[in-house]
């Protein structure tokens, strides 16, 4: 399961930076997730519950709060950008295929609350 | 509670895990292929016709990995080479950490390349990096040539693109130049190989990039020459736009070298 993945991913980088900063406790993670990523947000709240339990005191009633990064692409041949989500590959100003997504695939650990 | 700002991409942890694997896989001169394709496109068949093929040139190692069984495993020592079984439990993809437990009970004297067959897949384990020194897809004939537009990330992330199955052209409608052209669209660096690994097709080209690609990494670029080729793959991402701009780029660059 892809959440499942991304999840385990998340707390092993967490893990690491508790050691860095002594960290006892962590009360939430906002995680910013871009609109195109293929991340469920349902799906990954479930794991993440049930990730926090398995890993014990750290995680204890670690909230995962999730922030939606929109999806926007740059067409190469109007050097122009527009929403990925409404127009797909095809630029709506000029109709051209070379496009490219600029944002909208993150998935990032914006910040954490912790002790 | 304080709020500490992160702004880490969630594989942080792991891609400082596959660092540090490249690192020890320099030290013991040895170069890994991080395999990766869908279930069925012929991984299996295509690793045993090179093991056949470069024998006396390049000893090889291979690390399957799959969420049970060990049928791979056993068709590859069946012809003479080592070959570990690592299971993922479930996940759907390899990582760096499972990459680096598959490779401590190997044994790498003398040998020069390892291959990780990554579980069948062609969305999560583009995602993740393995520790490997270069990606390589796999696309079957039968599979169809419109799968670059349905899995992008695995044909940008991958360094080579071997199309297995050729000797099946005639009763498919692959249409092999419209494969390669949106492959390269995707991602003008990676390299195409058309083989049959059943009759021998093309396997000479692969095989040669394969040898190559290990003398270099066991040669070792000099760090300079590693600084250089990094800059050149900046700047072509960000004429492509996959990069806002070349200060970006250099962020990049500094983190991954720790200085510039």
């Amino acid at each position: 399961m892809h959440e499942l993945g991304i999840v385990t991913h998340v707390i092993k980088t967490l893990i690491d930076v508790a050691a860095e900063n002594q960290l006892t406790r962590i009360g939430s993670v906002t995680l910013e997730v871009g609109e195109v990523s293929g991340v469920i947000h349902e799906q990954i709240l479930d794991c993440w519950d049930y990730m926090c339990a398995k890993r014990g005191p750290l995680f204890t009633g670690c909230k995962l709060i999730l922030e939606t990064l929109p999806a926007v692409t740059w067409c190469n041949s109007c050097e122009k950008t527009y929403p990925t989500v409404q127009y797909g590959r095809t630029c709506p100003h000029c109709g051209s295929g070379e496009t490219w997504l600029l944002t909208g695939n993150e998935c990032t650990i914006k910040e954490i609350e912790a002790e | 509670m304080k709020i500490i700002e992160l702004k880490e991409t969630f594989t942080a942890s792991n891609d400082r895990d596959a660092e540090e694997l490249r690192a020890y896989l320099k030290e013991k001169s040895v170069i890994l292929f991080n395999l990766m394709s869908a279930p069925g496109s012929g991984k299996t068949t295509l690793l045993s016709r090179i093991i056949t093929d470069l024998r006396g040139k390049a000893s090889i190692a291979v690390m399957e990995a799959d969420i049970a069984s060990a049928v791979d495993a056993e068709r590859i020592e069946a012809l003479g080479a080592q070959a570990v079984q690592v299971h993922t439990d479930g996940m759907c993809h390899m990582d760096a950490g499972m990459t680096r437990e598959g490779l401590l009970p190997m044994d790498l004297s003398g040998v020069d390349m390892i291959f990780l067959e990554n579980v069948g897949n062609l969305i999560c384990p583009a995602e993740y990096d393995t520790g490997a020194v270069k990606n390589i897809m796999i696309l079957s004939v039968p599979e169809g040539d419109d799968k670059p537009l349905k899995y992008p990330l695995m044909f940008r992330e991958s360094d080579a693109l071997v199309i297995t199955k050729t000797d099946a052209l005639p009763y498919f409608n692959f249409d092999m130049e419209k494969a390669m052209e949106r492959a390269l669209r995707l991602n003008p660096d990676i390299k195409i190989f058309p083989v049959s690994a059943k009759k021998g097709d093309g396997m000479a080209a692969l095989e040669d990039w394969l040898l190559e690609e290990t003398r270099q990494f066991i040669n070792q670029l000099t760090f300079a020459e590693h600084i250089l080729e990094d800059l050149e793959v900046s700047r072509r991402q960000v004429s492509q736009g996959k990069v806002r701009n070349m200060a970006e780029a250099l962020e990049d660059l500094r983190k991954r070298h720790g200085f510039i």
